[in-house]
């Protein structure tokens, strides 16, 4: 009797479920193909759009593609890397109809994005990290940029800047894009001055206010005197270091306001040049590769103007070293290479080139980091 | 002034460095707590009016260059926001908890909503006394950079214990906390005097983030208080509704919070997950080593309950 009723009520449910969603259908119709003709595009971001950091580089990028014709740009800020951009990603496809993602935060990606681009396979999944292999669905794709490039240029500068011989580097977590980060730095100060050492604080997240000032006192209290950092908001760690009388090089935007003694030059994302781009394929019926890499050569990235701190000498090695990386002969990760625990990394005659996807699941420090990955 | 590496002393002097720098929101907010606990009400919305605080008293840094009106008015806030709960939690049959939670939602999106246009200037920062005047050590003077508003929690501390102890005020806030039935035979209005101590906690709070975006870190943006407002909440029981433990407590928690990264910097780098973990694992331990089947919590207003 009562599996009887519940059979009913189950089958009657099953019906209203089919009528309504053939109601609705009707009723979506005529709208999608009425939109059609503008592309909605979809940003999401794990923070703040406005932070001097990571969030704002990107929302600079969306705001270029914002100017472009026949686009309806929508941007959500603060969603968490959980189920929430799960949320966030399904109300812009089914809500706002947007056939264009980019969900630019590193942990969005599995198992947020793979999940909902299986679902939704007509939608494209722009992530920002680098991590899509052949396994993944093909309407997700992940992109990212060399920023190492311009860490290693702002390692070169730092080491020439360096009294103390001693850099610090506040980190937010040991994932392969911060360690590459870490170790182009440490490798271009080493360039400049063989004995320079890197000392990492790992904070353990991407937005830490107080930990990050903390992890930056830390560092000036150790003697260190050149400071910069990977997290997603290098505001409070460049300002702290400014105010401790470090010398500081920038991350993700430029922050040359917010250190006008210490400043001397730093990484920068170029996402403006980049979005409009990948946006243009898209209108014009193309295809993104599932994967795409740059540097300095692609205009990803680029580095912050030098400071008046930055010596004549730092200048030219910075320089050359720029131009020959933009030339694309120019191997940062060119064996021997030691880790910090005296294991070779990268043999004797092995050069790793920027585009080695062996790079992106780097998994030690260099020699002459202090600091350890977990 | 000399620069020398501090190697291994780097670890105490960060511990004290951080208890100094990182506590006084811990201070102020769970001073804040306390009065408005003892009062028989819980107010959970602190988080939000902590981050009210710090925006609004950024923003007014920013908007007149005084970083001390920024203060008044991040304590004016956060009582405004006390007084709301308080109204709220007036009527009948609302519960306390409840409506803190909201206002924690509340105050926070509201912060979120009126700070936009505050995360990128520079506001004028609250000045600090030099308090190590007497050493030549470059990192011991950092150490001892102290804000007026630290030292003002340290004061204040006693100065509430005193009064809970031994005014008439105090009296009167601890019988409305112990036994509103008591309070009401004796002609107070419990709902009022509530309302008051909702309102200074408020205040305090509301100083608490100002301290948070005027001075350490210092800086205003949507990540500022990562859940401070709510550890302090918690600190109020820990400290069992003692201003003095409240004191204790901020400390250890401010201290606490610098041992990952100071570890780290002298190169203890395996584990720090563990080590930021720290202030938790703490709480927990002293938690359950002090705690007794065998009676209630001594200090605990006897009209803070959950089922109200």
């Amino acid at each position: 009797m009562a599996a009887d009723r519940m059979i009913t009520r189950r089958h009657l449910l099953k019906t209203t479920m089919l009528a309504g969603a053939g109601a609705a259908l009707a009723g979506v119709a005529p709208l999608r193909s009425a939109a059609a003709a503008t592309l909605s595009i979809g940003f999401i971001y794990v923070g703040p759009r406005d932070d001097f950091g990571y969030n704002q580089a990107h929302a600079v990028g969306a705001a270029a593609v914002k100017k472009m014709a026949d686009v309806k740009v929508l941007e959500e800020e603060n969603v968490p890397e959980t189920i929430a951009v799960q949320k966030t990603m399904e109300s812009m496809i089914q809500l706002d109809g947007a056939s264009l993602l980019f969900p630019t935060s590193f942990g969005y990606y599995s198992p947020q994005v793979l999940k909902l681009a299986a679902q939704f396979p007509k939608v494209r999944f722009e992530h920002c990290g680098g991590l899509w292999s052949e396994k993944d669905p093909k309407n997700a794709a992940s992109y990212f940029g060399y920023i190492d490039e311009c860490c290693h240029l702002s390692g070169i500068v730092a080491g020439y800047a360096t009294k103390s011989g001693k850099l610090g580097f506040v980190a937010a977590k040991p994932i392969p894009q911060v360690l590459r980060n870490i170790n182009t730095f440490a490798l271009g100060a080493r360039l400049a001055n063989p004995k320079a050492t890197v000392q990492v604080i790992f904070t353990g997240d991407w937005s830490l206010p107080t930990k990050e000032a903390e992890a930056t006192n830390s560092l000036v209290d150790q003697g260190i005197d050149v400071v910069t950092c990977h997290v997603d908001s290098p505001k409070v760690v460049i300002e702290t270091a400014e105010r401790r009388g470090a010398m500081v090089c920038g991350y993700h935007a430029n922050q040359a306001p917010l250190a006008p003694k210490g400043f001397l030059t730093g990484a920068e994302w170029n996402w403006e040049e980049l979005y409009p781009g990948f946006v243009r394929t898209v209108m014009a019926g193309g295809t993104i590769p599932n994967l795409v890499r740059g540097g300095l050569k692609e205009k990803i990235v680029k580095p912050s103007a030098y400071s008046s701190l930055v010596s004549a000498e730092a200048r030219k090695h910075a320089d050359d070293a720029k131009a020959k990386l933009t030339a694309g002969d120019y191997v940062i990760f060119k064996g021997p290479i030691l880790d910090n625990k005296g294991n070779t990394v990268i043999g004797a005659g092995t050069s790793r080139g920027q585009t080695d996807i062996a790079l992106e699941e780097m998994n030690y420090l260099v020699e002459g980091v202090i600091g350890a990955t977990s | 002034m000399t620069d020398v590496a501090l190697g291994w002393w780097g670890v105490p002097l960060a511990l004290l460095g951080g208890a100094i720098r990182a506590s006084t929101p811990f201070l102020f907010v769970s001073l804040g707590e306390c009065l408005t606990e003892k009062s028989g009400r819980i107010n959970l919305g602190l988080e939000g009016i902590l981050v009210m605080g710090a925006m609004s008293g950024y923003a007014i840094s920013y908007l007149t260059g005084s970083p001390w009106l920024g203060v008044l008015v991040a304590g004016g806030v956060g009582a405004l926001l006390g007084v709301l709960h308080a109204v709220i939690c007036g009527l009948k049959r609302v519960n306390d908890i409840a409506v803190g939670i909201a206002l924690m939602l509340f105050g926070i999106g509201l912060a979120f909503f009126l700070g936009k246009s505050f995360i990128q200037p520079a506001a004028p920062m609250l000045p600090s006394l030099d308090l190590g005047w007497w050493s030549g050590i470059a990192q011991v003077h950092a150490a001892l950079q102290v804000n007026v508003l630290f030292i003002v929690g340290l004061l204040l501390a006693p100065a509430i214990a005193w009064g809970l102890r031994n005014t008439r005020w105090g009296l009167v806030l601890r019988m409305v906390g112990d036994s509103a039935d008591a309070a009401l035979a004796a002609g107070y209005s419990v709902n009022l005097v509530r309302l008051a101590a909702t309102a200074a906690g408020g205040f305090l709070s509301g100083i608490g983030g100002s301290f948070l975006s005027l001075y350490y870190p210092g800086s205003w943006n949507e990540r500022l208080s990562s859940g401070q407002g709510i550890t302090a909440v918690a600190l109020v029981i820990f400290a069992r509704w003692q201003p003095m433990y409240c004191v204790y407590a901020a400390l250890l928690f401010g201290a606490a919070g610098a041992i990952g990264p100071a570890l780290q910097s002298v190169g203890v780098t395996s584990g720090y997950y563990l080590f930021n973990a720290a202030p938790y694992l703490l709480t927990l331990l002293i938690m359950a080593v002090t705690c007794s089947p065998k009676r209630a919590l001594v200090g605990a207003p006897s009209e803070l309950t959950i089922s109200k």
